[in-house]
């Protein structure tokens, strides 16, 4: 398995016991996603059971079950807590949790930043679609506002959540984000929240051309993924626009980088102290 | 490291797979790719490919593969991907139609 690279690397790590072509609509993002896991996972030479990947609910939720590792589907907003625990008990075990928008954001969102404060060396990955693509297009905390969904016909009034900043703000060992567009980054960054120690996120701008895009003049997936492309660069050059030009653009890349032991370690490194009687 | 050549590449699609999206086909530096009537993918001009590696990567569904032309072998797990496609009977779009065709036949 060492040699191999592209398709047949995938095809090795998947379930071909499950329905294949998997469930996800036709040009959705999140199949970029699972390919770009999969390759992040054989590059770190990862074994199998090294691995545990825990998903939540709605389209992201279904990433689980194709890939060949220890995976979880849980309960909705609820895969880190799940997560927190596999870490705890088995500490050696590389924990990835797959969550949607409104998954780590909405109904999880307190989950998602006591995760961060407390550090535990998970690698959350957020994919954000900026709707809830699965229940029928409903408006989420990450719908840009003046965009239209399902329940905001005449524009979204709220203003949106970055996931970026509040993982920032919750202090978060890792925070990065990438999009499928634009894989070769995200490969790598999904790599670095990995081995990072500590709590890693990943935020993951994938396209919901179904929902969201339909609403909002992009109709077909390559038009979603021409949008990737122009209005989504790298954090460098963001920094370089002035604030007029700043506006209509996102900016990718890695944001945090820090070298803190995650609170498995800390705590496993507690117990040894207690119990050596120190 | 790919080698960016023209020509030195077979691109493989899995039609089975394929959800016929249209990424490959509008992205492809080298237009190898179209889609067809059927709104699947297709290789119309392997002797294009420059091996970037762009559909490989892009491809939601994992339905295309390309490999250096000197490597023929298609791995065992891909293989029965194409395998099973082929042993599929003909799909509901010849069969039904000629189906019809006859009962239309037999009433008239």
């Amino acid at each position: 398995m060492v040699d191999m690279k592209g398709t047949q690397l995938i095809h090795e790590y998947l379930r071909h016991n499950k329905k294949f072509p998997h469930v996800f609509c036709a040009g959705c993002g999140h199949g970029i996603v699972l390919g770009s896991l999969i390759r992040a996972i054989h590059g770190l030479g990862l074994k199998k059971d090294e691995v545990c990947v825990v998903a939540g609910i709605g389209c992201s939720g279904r990433l689980a079950a194709y890939v060949d590792f220890n995976t979880v589907h849980t309960t909705h907003g609820r895969a880190l807590t799940f997560a927190t625990g596999i870490k705890m008990a088995k500490p050696g075990m590389h924990v990835i949790v797959v969550m949607g928008d409104g998954d780590s954001m909405a109904i999880g969102g307190n989950h998602l930043i006591h995760a961060a404060r407390r550090n535990i060396g998970v690698t959350a990955l957020i994919l954000n679609n900026n709707i809830y693509g699965m229940t029928g297009g409903q408006c989420s905390p990450t719908t840009p506002s003046g965009s239209f969904s399902m329940t905001t016909p005449l524009g979204q009034m709220e203003q949106s959540f970055d996931c970026v900043e509040l993982c920032t703000a919750a202090k978060a060992n890792y925070v990065a984000r990438g999009t499928v567009f634009h894989v070769k980054k995200l490969d790598k960054m999904i790599m670095e929240g990995i081995s990072n120690p500590g709590f890693g996120v990943v935020e993951i701008l994938t396209p919901c051309h179904t929902q969201y895009g339909r609403k909002n003049k992009y109709k077909t997936p390559v038009d979603m993924y021409k949008m990737l492309k122009k209005d989504v660069i790298d954090i460098e050059r963001y920094n370089k626009l002035s604030e007029a030009d700043k506006a209509a653009k996102t900016p990718a890349g890695v944001f945090v980088q820090k070298d803190e032991s995650g609170l498995e370690e800390k705590f496993y490194e507690m117990a040894a102290r207690c119990q050596g009687g120190v | 490291m790919s080698v960016k050549r023209k020509g030195n590449s077979t691109v493989t699609i899995f039609p089975d797979w394929c959800k016929g999206c249209g990424i490959c086909a509008a992205f492809c530096p080298a237009k190898v790719m179209e889609l067809n009537d059927q709104g699947k993918a297709v290789v119309l001009r392997e002797e294009e490919c420059i091996n970037c590696g762009f559909c490989e990567l892009h491809c939601p569904d994992f339905a295309i593969m390309v490999r250096p032309k000197v490597n023929d072998e298609i791995p065992a797990v891909c293989r029965a991907v194409l395998e099973k496609a082929a042993r599929k009977p003909k799909t509901a779009a010849s069969d039904g139609a000629a189906e019809k065709a006859g009962s239309g036949k037999q009433k008239g």
